[in-house]
């Protein structure tokens, strides 16, 4: 029922008015989404662009099912994310800003455990793993090292592979370049664009990165403060604004610079910690 | 190969199961990697029941009990309780262990269900408690002379068995902590360990506790098993002549369980509305 429900499905991705606030002190909350509206198609890449604390991660996190939404509606393939979780998370895999694995375990232990909790079993999985790894430029002898020997660069790799293990339906990706050396970087876009070529899946890129946005995306979000304020294509983008560059048109649409908005989110989530 | 089609094709049942024999075999990988910390604990651990066995021998038993009945007496709470308290541990773990190691967003978001993360916990803790047990008891047995002679090892065995189901239910509930309160829920779980230690009678019979505090001892799970244990190993009482100790163990392991379970998804829930259900640093 579930597989013909998806199967049909038009969106990879809907989102509808969601909102999502935290308590910060009695009777105090931050807004970390405020009626948010997406919908990513079939086999497209969505960015969303915004400064730290502008809510890209809580928005991964909500259409993640880690956090509930306060109001609104979040469908994957057309499945009510909050009241289908578990079905929901067959279809999807994530990647964050921080690679998120067991740091003494190694990449082939901590390839196969992630496999398992999606089903699939060390004899299925093993082949696959392989054939993954060297398809990144990963040195299978390497396998049995502990992740905590690999640089930043590989264990993002990594996380890429653990997703594709799986063979998700729609990725997550938050932020997955951010803190890379410019090689690594350019060796995650390089594996994103993969992804999307031969694996046929639908992404959610959130990052800061204006460049990767535009190079990566078939439409670009601006989020602040919650906020969706534009969703377009890059070109779309700056025809609407007039603008010549995406850093233009963030500037046109937000009334500051990323680096200042940057600032400012940072400032906030500071203050938030603090309290 | 296409995985989501491996992945899809599989009954529900099937990958549940993998998922179960997922986190076992998670915890094997952890405690090979972390090898010399777990050599480490296992030698503090035997030294220390080693200490309250030479503890037995000083002062002996006492009405008309030999010292050799009173080191075995304080042995069987030292290994039981090294064994049940490590299986709460491990389980109660469940959450600040993935917090800690930055995994807790991967493993919440993926389709394996609670049940099966929380199952494959218990079924590695009891496994590797085991393990850990006998070597103590291997090495505790060098040094003294225990009274085992009317040993009925089945009947204990069997009263471990039982009490291990309930206390992996206990485990539950105190996993649920963590979830609750990311600084401060670990804290709450070691209360709960000092508790059941305090209130079970691992080192003393729980007559020598306080009127008040005597009752308490009716919601551990540890005090049955002792009891039951203790009488078997002693007095080797038959596993039929223990259904005073037995039925209490399995009304806990029918209720704890599933109770744990229940807290633990309200606990996810709370977690989730929150945005507590993410890794800390």
């Amino acid at each position: 029922m579930t597989d013909e429900i998806i199967r049909h499905a038009t969106n990879a991705l809907e989102l509808t008015n969601v909102e999502k606030r935290f308590k910060k002190k009695r009777n105090d909350y931050s807004y970390a989404l405020k009626g948010v509206s997406i919908t990513v198609k079939r086999g497209e890449v969505v960015g969303i662009l915004g400064p730290n604390g502008s809510g890209k991660s809580t928005l991964v996190r909500v259409i993640s099912t880690l956090t509930l939404p306060d109001s609104g509606d979040v469908r994957v393939f057309d499945i009510d994310a909050v009241a289908n979780p578990r079905e929901v998370q067959r279809h999807i895999n994530r990647v964050s800003v921080e690679a998120s694995f067991f740091k003494k375990l190694s990449s082939l232990e901590n390839l196969l455990f992630g496999a398992k909790l999606y089903g699939v079993s060390d004899r299925e999985s093993r082949p696959r793993i392989k054939s993954i790894l060297e398809s990144i430029g990963f040195d299978y002898k390497r396998v049995g090292e502990p992740m905590e020997h690999l640089s930043r660069g590989m264990q993002q790799k990594i996380a890429l592979a653990r997703a594709l293990l799986t063979s998700p339906m729609l990725m997550l990706l938050d932020e997955p370049t951010t803190g890379l050396d410019p090689r690594s970087k350019k060796d995650v876009q390089k594996l994103i664009r993969g992804i999307r070529k031969d694996h046929d899946s639908s992404i959610l890129l959130c990052t800061h990165d204006m460049g990767e946005a535009e190079e990566l995306c078939d439409r670009i979000g601006i989020l602040l403060n919650g906020e969706m304020i534009a969703m377009d294509t890059a070109d779309g983008l700056r025809r609407r604004y007039g603008t010549q560059s995406l850093e233009d048109v963030f500037m046109a649409a937000t009334g500051t610079s990323l680096d200042e908005a940057e600032f400012a989110g940072e400032m906030e989530t500071a203050a938030t910690a603090a309290d | 190969m296409d995985l989501t089609q491996t992945q899809h094709g599989k009954p529900g049942w099937m990958r549940e199961a993998i998922a179960i024999w997922g986190y076992a075999q998670r915890n094997y990988f952890l405690t090979k990697r972390y090898f010399l910390w777990e050599v480490v604990w296992l030698v503090y651990s035997t030294m220390n029941a080693l200490t309250i066995g030479f503890i037995g021998v000083n002062f002996g038993g006492g009405e008309g009990k030999s010292a050799a009945w009173a080191t075995t007496f304080l042995l069987i709470g030292t290994l039981l309780w090294s064994y049940l308290s490590m299986i709460f541990d491990l389980l109660s773990e469940t959450v600040s262990w993935e917090r800690w190691e930055g995994t807790i967003e991967y493993t919440f978001m993926s389709p394996a269900s609670r049940t099966s993360q929380l199952l494959g916990m218990g079924i590695y803790a009891v496994l590797y408690g085991i393990v850990r047990m006998i070597i103590m008891l291997g090495a505790i047995s060098l040094f003294f002379d225990m009274d085992l002679g009317n040993a009925n090892y089945l009947a204990a065995l069997g009263i471990l068995a039982i009490c291990s189901v309930s206390l992996v239910g206990f485990g539950m509930v105190a996993a649920v902590m963590p979830l609750l309160s990311p600084e401060k829920g670990q804290q709450v779980t070691s209360i709960f360990t000092a508790v059941l230690l305090l209130i079970s009678g691992i080192y003393y019979s729980i007559d020598v506790l306080p009127g008040w505090m005597q009752p308490l001892a009716n919601i551990s799970p540890v005090y049955y098993a002792l009891n039951g244990i203790r009488a078997a190993l002693l007095d080797g009482a038959t596993f039929g002549s223990q259904w005073g100790n037995i039925w209490p163990l399995l009304l806990m392991g029918l209720i704890f369980p599933p109770l744990g379970l229940w807290m633990f998804r309200k606990g996810e829930w709370y977690a989730k509305k929150t945005g507590r259900l993410k890794r800390s640093g």
